[in-house]
């Protein structure tokens, strides 16, 4: 524990978990085709409650 | 109109939407006319007429408290719970609690306004409300949230749309900014005058991170929330790429809490906590521009919008305006370059650029969007709104190339030495090189106000459209029935 309480230390692991955890984000986003067809079809949201609106599925 | 816009405004709960955009639209008139007057005050200083009660220093967070949480903070509080409204397909939670952060973030404008001009402001920077106010706005956030957290969890699209992500990052954040930045103990119970829980350079670097990350969170990620929603809306088209919307997001959220010491370069302030904040500032480059051209490309296929259509020319504008501003934020972030616009007009030219550029054209778009299908109704004028667009666009130019040559001027003027290495100018010979770039900044106001006005009176004349056409369906029903 009293490892813990060095800034010295805890501000590198921070850096650490924060870098790793963004790099696993985005991983996460473009590393599978499946899982990139299905956040892409999110996008269509804002068109769902809305009949009298052009939907346009072209984009991206 | 169409049944369905009709059954839209059945479905969903406008009448809180409506209340917040017309405040939008009162509290950017009054906020950019203090504004025009404090630019008017600094070049002819005659209009500060002896009274304390229109002194510049008082009169400045009038304008700042106005246009930022007057007229953003209302526009979000609309926009956001028309968006997770309808991105979620259900009614807002809790309407009363609604309609409290209404009348509460109303009450904090004026009082906060009121405070000001009588002399009372804690001298922080965007946070100059004394401590009762600060603890009106805690009670407010708190409902706000709650509102906003309820309709997302009764929801009734399984996923949530990134724009909601982004507004409720502004809530958390906000939220936890305000807390910390106004901890404070007060005189005494009956005064309104509190001291500071941080001191020194702790309280320069806390007032620092509240400050950039108001910037950050409140008008630039709860913006971006609109964006991600009236830009694909308008434009009838989705967003260019869903999963860079995801990466900018988390991008944003990662790396804008760091960047805060880039304000105090050159201080007291230790060495690395300022570069650390400049090396994060030239990191944020990267997620912002990812958000522009995002942003800008999904009109991919349809760009002869832009000559047809004012309102989807404001939001690409803006898009344009936000690239450009988060490119000169990072640069003037380096220690080199900050030596230079530091404590000149270079930074209220760069703010404003931001503000002006940014916030209020994304805001205009989605206002002029929302506002006729609240109503249910057509926009009153669409040549009004070519006329605003080309008022602002002109308006926020004059300015930010005036404070551009002001603020350059200034730092040159300021560390200029003869040959005995004396300084070469004294300071009041500085203000005075900078009288004709103050003038120009102030008539750059003024036409953006110009366009603010005719905004608003095209808004008037759309709303008593709207009421008139339902007016008459109303006699006509009952016609019918009879």
């Amino acid at each position: 524990m009293d490892w813990f309480a060095h800034p010295e230390n805890t501000k590198p692991l921070g850096l650490l978990i924060f870098f790793v955890t963004f790099c696993l984000i985005v991983l996460w986003v473009y590393g599978s085709r499946k899982r990139s067809e299905k956040l892409e079809e999110h996008k269509n949201i804002p068109f769902l409650d809305d009949e009298d609106e052009v939907k346009d599925k072209s984009n991206g | 109109m169409s049944a369905t816009s009709v059954a839209a405004a059945e479905q969903y709960d406008y009448e809180i939407i409506k209340k917040f955009s017309v405040m939008a639209i009162v509290w950017a008139v009054v906020g950019m006319f203090a504004g025009v007057y404090i630019a008017s005050e600094l070049a002819w200083p005659w209009l500060n007429f002896d009274s304390p009660y229109l002194s510049f220093g008082r009169f400045r967070p009038v304008h700042t408290g106005a246009v930022i949480f007057g007229f953003g903070g209302s526009a979000l509080f609309a926009t956001s719970y028309y968006v997770v409204q309808r991105t979620c397909q259900t009614r807002l939670f809790a309407p009363g609690l609604a309609t409290f952060t209404f009348w509460g973030w109303q009450a904090v404008i004026v009082l906060a306004a009121l405070s000001y001009v009588t002399g009372f402001s804690q001298g922080r920077e965007y946070a100059e409300m004394e401590w009762p106010i600060d603890l009106l706005i805690l009670v407010v956030w708190v409902a706000y949230m709650a509102v906003f957290i309820g309709t997302l969890m009764q929801r009734k699209q399984p996923h949530i749309y990134v724009a909601n992500w982004f507004y409720l990052s502004f809530i958390l954040v906000t939220a936890l900014l305000h807390t910390f930045n106004n901890i404070a103990v007060p005189v005494n119970l009956f005064s309104l005058k509190s001291y500071s829980l941080f001191s020194g350079a702790q309280d320069a670097m806390t007032q620092w991170w509240y400050g950039h990350n108001a910037v950050g969170f409140f008008l630039t990620a709860a913006f971006l929330g609109m964006m991600y929603y009236f830009v694909p809306k308008h434009a009838g088209r989705p967003v260019y790429s869903y999963r860079l919307s995801i990466v900018h997001f988390w991008a944003l959220s990662f790396m804008y809490m760091w960047v805060g010491t880039h304000h105090l370069h050159w201080t007291a302030l230790p060495d690395w906590a300022s570069t650390l904040g400049a090396t994060f500032s030239i990191m944020l480059l990267l997620p912002s521009w990812g958000g522009m051209i995002n942003g800008i490309m999904t009109l991919s296929g349809a760009w002869d919008k832009l000559r047809t259509d004012p309102i989807m020319r404001f939001m690409i504008v803006a898009l344009s305006f936000y690239g450009m501003s988060t490119f000169e934020g990072p640069l003037m972030s380096l220690k080199d370059v900050n030596a230079l616009s530091h404590y000149t007009d270079w930074t209220v030219g760069h703010v404003h650029s931001g503000a002006l550029g940014w916030v209020a054209m994304i805001a205009f778009g989605s206002l002029y969007h929302m506002i006729p299908k609240l109503w249910n109704t057509q926009i009153f004028s669409v040549k009004l709104i070519n006329a605003h667009f080309w008022l602002a666009t002109i308006g926020t130019l004059l300015y930010i190339t005036a404070m551009w040559i002001s603020g350059i001027s200034q730092g040159l003027m300021w560390r200029a030495f003869d040959d005995f290495g004396n300084l070469q100018y004294s300071f009041v010979e500085s203000v005075a090189a900078m009288h004709p770039f103050y003038a120009m900044r102030a008539i750059g106001g003024m036409f953006f106000l110009t366009g603010m006005l005719l905004m608003a009176y095209n808004v008037f004349a759309t709303i008593r459209q709207g009421v008139r056409d339902a007016e008459l369906a109303g006699v006509r029903t009952t016609v019918a029935t009879a």
